[in-house]
């Protein structure tokens, strides 16, 4: 139950947990969308540290190849948000995620 | 010893973790998750995850968070312009967040691990092994992934560019 440093496995495990609910924490919270986007990130780190855990678990290295793909997907979708967030804001002049309502029903 | 430094790392990374949340300027929220990456990246060193660390610190610290500072300055949000949620949504989404922890610490309390197999002692994060695996038994996701980041690159200059009929008025 511990990796090869001799740490035990859940410690990592609750570590991500934490983590995560921060990235959730955060999404929740907060009303600017370029905020919402970086707790977006540490979701997704929270996902690649449990990843690399088990890969250095189980002698894997596959785990760390789709962190690679992982950090791949999250550079796209930075770049393609955050030229999303610019045309928003060229169109309503704020950053705020309630001014985005026109698709509600 | 490596026990005293996951702790070290773990309470940076959680603290940086919120005040990334919590800081009212979204400058100092940038510079926070980037305070955090490196805690993830030491992170990775103890896991002999050299590469990834090193991977982490220059495309997630070093790329993606000057994108993320540039457009903050871009669209010059260094000051509090940001009009705040009601107490009550944020009393809401910190319960939310709250159960949400208590649901996976709940799920994730009774598991027991698989035992790992025979090569759990083999060094697997250095540069060579990764190469290998990368380069071989996920080739094609390779060049999947470099598609999607050329169709992301032209998505991004598509909507970056400026609306024809709104330059002419």
């Amino acid at each position: 139950m511990k990796t090869a440093q001799g740490i035990p496995i859940d410690y990592y495990v609750w570590l991500s947990a934490a983590l995560f609910t921060i990235g959730v924490l955060g999404v929740l919270y907060r009303r600017n969308a370029i905020i919402v986007f970086m707790c977006i990130e540490l979701m997704l780190n929270a996902v690649n540290l449990l990843l690399v855990t088990f890969s250095n678990y189980f002698g894997d290295a596959s785990g760390q190849v789709f962190v690679f793909f992982i950090m791949a997907v999250a550079a796209a979708e930075v770049a393609v948000g955050l030229a999303i967030l610019i045309v928003m804001y060229r169109n309503t002049k704020t950053t705020d995620i309630n001014i985005l309502n026109k698709l509600k029903w | 010893m490596t026990l005293n430094i996951f702790y070290l790392l773990s309470f940076l990374l959680i603290f940086f973790a919120l005040l990334v949340v919590f800081s009212k300027n979204p400058v100092h929220s940038v510079l926070y998750l980037i305070l955090t990456f490196f805690a993830i990246g030491g992170h990775y060193v103890l896991l002999n995850a050299e590469f990834l660390a090193i991977v982490n610190v220059i495309v997630y610290a070093g790329a993606i968070m000057v994108l993320f500072l540039h457009v903050i300055m871009f669209l010059n949000l260094n000051q509090e312009a940001e009009p705040h949620k009601s107490n009550l949504l944020k009393f809401a989404a910190t319960i939310s967040a709250g159960l949400l922890l208590i649901v996976l610490i709940g799920a994730l309390k009774g598991t027991s691990l698989l035992t790992p197999g025979a090569n759990n002692s083999v060094s697997v994060g250095d540069v060579k092994t990764l190469g290998k695996v990368l380069f071989s038994e996920f080739l094609l996701p390779f060049e999947v992934s470099s598609i999607l980041l050329l169709a992301a690159m032209v998505g991004a200059v598509m909507l970056g560019k400026p609306e024809k009929n709104q330059s002419t008025k």
